[in-house]
């Protein structure tokens, strides 16, 4: 062995993982008292997306025998293999939750190589057959959740105008939008849904405008895609808009105005990954799911929704729920008269091809660049 | 207008709107640094007291329930900021842009530190005034709901501009920056009135920022700033230290930031990345504009790293 070749992180590597070995005594990765790692792209209180998973972190930590350990605002870089290589070889880490997308390929998938032993969980879902087994990735259909608040949208706003504040153009958020716009749809066929793109997942100042903006042009009902609801939320309060969620429950911003939202439920699904590893089984290298996998959850209605609305969105949601209802079934055309779901054609929530989504439906005012 | 839609009016009143909205931490900033820089100094780190102003009148306004409360603890950690600058600046051979990039991150990390438990609670905001009271449109209405700090900072223009031209400390000010040995025959410590310029530019910087988390977009959270601070440090060069010019450009960047969202609620959807983009462009627009080889800037003090 080249010696001259050995770096200092290497050396430090080695003789951590002596100490370690040593501590434990050779005792199987998923003991009595587990190590979690979990890391986050931004801020863990940010009423959004981090927020959902430092809560499903906060529920493990509950557990017995488990010891969380996390860290924020690491960037999508070599950053995050740096703070990977710590939480294992200085916390004794043995399941990590990357939960940031861009913080797989190739930053995950180098680590997993690299400790063929652990177990790395991502949420995001671009798992395959060629990548390690021991790295997985999960991911919901929050679409159907904001398919849901689509429709009560749709059933509590009078000008029939509908807006969305979203980041990026990205196949994810378009998804949610025309998700969203489809539900309005099922419940106003008037309905219409301008969106605005901010450009990046957090730009305070710029989602503020676009809310005022939309509000101006006659919008009565608002929900947005970006890291952080909170400015949108508010702001389209002061404004007198109703607004639905994003990510969790902002209900507390706007009691009076917050109608429901489209929630991640990673608190339910963490422990069902630790009950799997618990019980010897091997947690799926792709997992993904909707309302019924208990992955994404709708918040409870506010005040201001008719008993009409909740109606239809309770037995739309049972529905998806009993695997009978298709959000995108054809005929879908987007918003330039193309015809992108040929009739007869259904799109379940699994199907790849709604991965790569590029158009607004029909009903959607906006454009993709 | 029956059912309450302006249809094409919104681009016009939204620019307004984001002129009225957006512009006030722009107009404190560059205000602030105008003196500052006024004195003969060039303080960078404004865009880490402005973080640290939003942080600190958002902590305050929820622990006390009172904004205003928030807005003064914010001028005072803008000036302790300030203070730091102009010590470490006083200091024989430092160089002041090396300690404003390096305030600059000292206060957007501390702030960002100590805000953490702020992001979640909800504290009070600031009121704003009803102008558009004689109007029946409800989007005019909302576009002139005004703060009393984008008057003040209105009003601060006029006064500076006043003042550095007719009172007796503008006057000091002015020979700190553009002669130093003057103002030390004059029998004055330099370093001193330095000292003075900084914590006072440093106070309305951190002003602009309880604007921005008690006013709008009225909370805190890590994105806040997203660079206001720099930006409006380049538009007093771009104003010629001229606290009228201060004014109108920090307008001028509102309104702008206020076009890529209005653009887009009307329909016109491509290119959206480029309207968005519309303060930078225009920055350097009036960069390109103003800029010429064969003369130095107009109106920069002689004492300025920048220019020396």
């Amino acid at each position: 062995m080249d010696f001259g070749r050995i770096s200092r992180r290497h050396l430090l590597q080695g003789g951590a993982a002596l100490t370690l070995g040593t501590a434990l005594g050779g005792r199987s990765a998923f003991a009595a008292d587990t190590t979690i790692g979990f890391i986050y792209v931004g801020s863990r209180d940010d009423y959004g997306y981090n927020q959902a998973h430092a809560a499903g972190a906060a529920v493990l930590k509950k557990m017995p025998g488990l010891k969380v350990v996390e860290e924020e605002k690491v960037p999508e870089t070599d950053a995050v293999e740096k703070t990977m290589e710590s939480m294992i070889n200085l916390d004794g880490a043995s399941l990590l939750f990357p939960t940031s997308f861009g913080y797989y390929n190739p930053h995950m998938i180098k680590m997993a190589n690299k400790f063929p032993k652990l177990r790395f969980e991502h949420c995001g879902g671009l798992w395959t057959d060629k990548d390690p087994k021991n790295a997985g990735s999960y991911f919901g259909y929050i679409d159907e959740a904001q398919f849901i608040s689509g429709i009560v949208a749709g059933h509590t706003s009078k000008t029939s105008k509908l807006g969305f504040v979203a980041a990026k153009p990205i196949p994810q958020v378009l998804r949610n939008i025309n998700a969203f716009t489809l539900g309005a749809k099922l419940a106003n066929p008037k309905a219409t849904t301008q969106v605005i793109f901010t450009g990046d997942w957090s730009m305070p100042v710029k989602e503020a405008e676009a809310t005022n903006s939309l509000i101006d042009q006659g919008v009565d009902v608002l929900t947005c895609h970006v890291d952080g609801p909170k400015t949108m939320v508010e702001n389209a309060a002061r404004r007198g808009a109703m607004v639905c969620g994003y990510h969790v429950n902002q209900s507390a911003l706007a009691p009076k105005a917050y109608l429901t939202g489209a929630e991640w439920n990673w608190e339910a699904l963490y422990p069902k990954f630790i009950k799997m590893i618990a019980a010897g089984e091997a947690i799926p290298n792709f997992y993904r799911g909707g309302f019924k996998e208990e992955i994404v959850k709708q918040s409870p209605y506010g005040e201001a929704v008719s008993a009409e609305a909740r109606k239809h969105a309770d037995e739309m949601k049972a529905k998806l729920i009993a695997g009978t209802y298709t959000i995108f079934k054809g005929p879908i055309m987007d918003n330039k008269g193309k015809t992108v779901i040929t009739a007869g054609t259904d799109r379940g929530q699994k199907d790849p091809e709604l991965e790569k989504m590029d158009y607004l439906v029909e009903g959607v005012i906006g454009a993709t660049s | 207008m029956a059912d309450g839609t302006i249809g094409l009016w919104t681009v016009p009143l939204a620019v307004l709107g984001g002129a009225i909205r957006v512009s006030t931490p722009f107009l404190f900033v560059s205000l602030g640094e105008c003196i500052t820089e006024r004195s003969g100094r060039i303080n960078l780190g404004l865009e880490g007291t402005l973080v640290m102003g939003a942080m600190s009148a958002y902590g305050i306004s929820y622990l006390t329930g009172s904004p205003w409360l928030g807005v003064l603890a914010a001028g005072v950690t803008g000036a302790l900021l300030g203070a730091l600058h102009a010590g470490i600046c006083s200091l024989p051979r430092v160089n002041d842009i090396a300690v404003g990039i390096a305030l600059m991150l000292f206060g957007t990390g501390l702030a960002f530190y100590l805000g953490k438990p702020l992001i979640e609670p909800t504290a009070a905001r600031l009121p704003a005034i009803d102008f558009g009271w004689w109007s029946d449109i409800a989007q005019v209405r909302a576009a002139l709901r005004i703060n009393v700090l984008f008057l003040i900072g209105i009003a601060l223009a006029p006064i500076l501009y006043w003042a550095f031209k007719t009172t007796r400390w503008g006057l000091l000010i002015r020979t700190a920056g553009e002669s130093a040995d003057a103002a030390r025959a004059m029998g004055y410590s330099v370093l001193s009135i330095r000292l003075r310029a900084t914590m006072v530019g440093g106070f309305l910087a951190g002003i602009g920022g309880s604007f921005l988390s008690l006013f709008y977009p009225g909370s805190w959270n890590e994105g806040l700033s997203s660079g206001q601070g720099i930006t409006a440090v380049a538009l007093v060069i771009f104003a010629r230290w001229d606290p009228l010019l201060c004014m109108w450009a920090s307008l001028a960047f509102g309104g702008a930031a206020a076009l890529g969202p209005a653009l887009q609620s009307v329909g016109v959807t491509s290119g959206y990345h480029l309207f968005n983009a519309a303060p930078y462009i225009l920055t350097l627009a009036i960069m390109i504009i103003t800029c010429s080889p064969k003369r130095t800037l107009t109106g920069a003090p002689a004492e300025l790293s920048i220019t020396k």
